[in-house]
């Protein structure tokens, strides 16, 4: 199953405005590739907000108040 | 329940492009940790269900995806009639989105239909693979490359540009105002 062709787009150009040349297209796709990134990027590097984490460790600790801000209180009755 | 180290240790490691794909879906920070929120709670609920040794990440983004979709469609009959609230509430989290010119491009972005969008962030900013990005969409491979062929070529046109340089937000906003078809 290995078909490593290049992904060629078909021709898309059912609405394109005559000018555009298909040299600028293509930069253009480069850029939006890029911006897509970067905004991703932007957004990953932040890295874990500590409501996640702690929401984690809270859900990872039987018997230490995980109902509280889960709300899932059905695991308390297991230390009791 | 005691959550094997290891599996926490995968699910931390995904929450940052959790949250990215969150952002990207609904444009919105807050609502995209919640969205965050939600997705590890459905998980660690549901983590027998994860086979150790597959993708973590393609597994989360699915729970992800699915809310989304969801609360989406829910949210979507609740405020019909509230058009511009939306894009109200990206305006008035300006810093919450990060630098201008990655504004108009979420702007842009969200002119897109949503299963554009995703195919489009799964693919050209997550890293997935068509293969990965069709599981987590449950669709078949082809309908993923068609839908990133299509987002493609509509982000384009909204972006439409004389010259690169003017990539710029203010260029960019035009162009998708004169492209919404009003």
């Amino acid at each position: 199953m290995k078909d490593h062709k290049s992904v060629k787009s078909p021709p898309m150009q059912t609405e394109t405005p005559g000018k555009t040349n298909s040299g600028l297209n293509r930069e253009i796709q480069a850029k939006i590739g890029q911006q897509l990134r970067a905004m991703f990027d932007e957004v990953v590097q932040e890295g874990v907000p500590d409501r996640f984490a702690d929401l984690l460790r809270q859900l990872d600790t039987p018997g230490e108040k995980a109902s509280e801000t889960t709300g899932n209180p059905k695991d308390e009755g297991r230390s009791g | 329940m005691k959550l094997d180290p290891q599996l926490r240790d995968q699910i931390l490691a995904a929450v940052p492009s959790l949250r990215a794909f969150g952002i990207s879906l609904s444009g919105n920070v807050d609502r995209a940790d919640d969205l965050v929120q939600e997705t590890l709670l459905r998980a660690l609920a549901n983590i027998h269900s994860f086979q150790p040794g597959t993708n973590m990440n393609a597994w989360l983004f699915t729970i992800l995806r699915n809310l989304f979709r969801s609360e989406y469609r829910k949210r979507k009959r609740e405020v019909e009639d509230a058009d511009g609230s939306y894009a109200e509430s990206l305006k008035s989290h300006p810093d919450q989105l990060g630098r201008v010119e990655f504004q108009e491009f979420r702007a842009a972005l969200k002119e897109l239909p949503d299963e554009q969008r995703e195919a489009l962030i799964l693919v050209g900013a997550s890293g997935f693979s068509y293969e990965e990005a069709a599981d987590i969409c449950g669709c078949a491979v082809g309908t993923i490359k068609s839908r990133v062929n299509r987002a493609r070529t509509r982000l384009a046109k909204l972006m439409h540009v004389e010259n690169l340089e003017d990539f710029g937000p203010d260029k960019a906003t035009r162009a998708i105002l004169a492209g919404n078809d009003r």
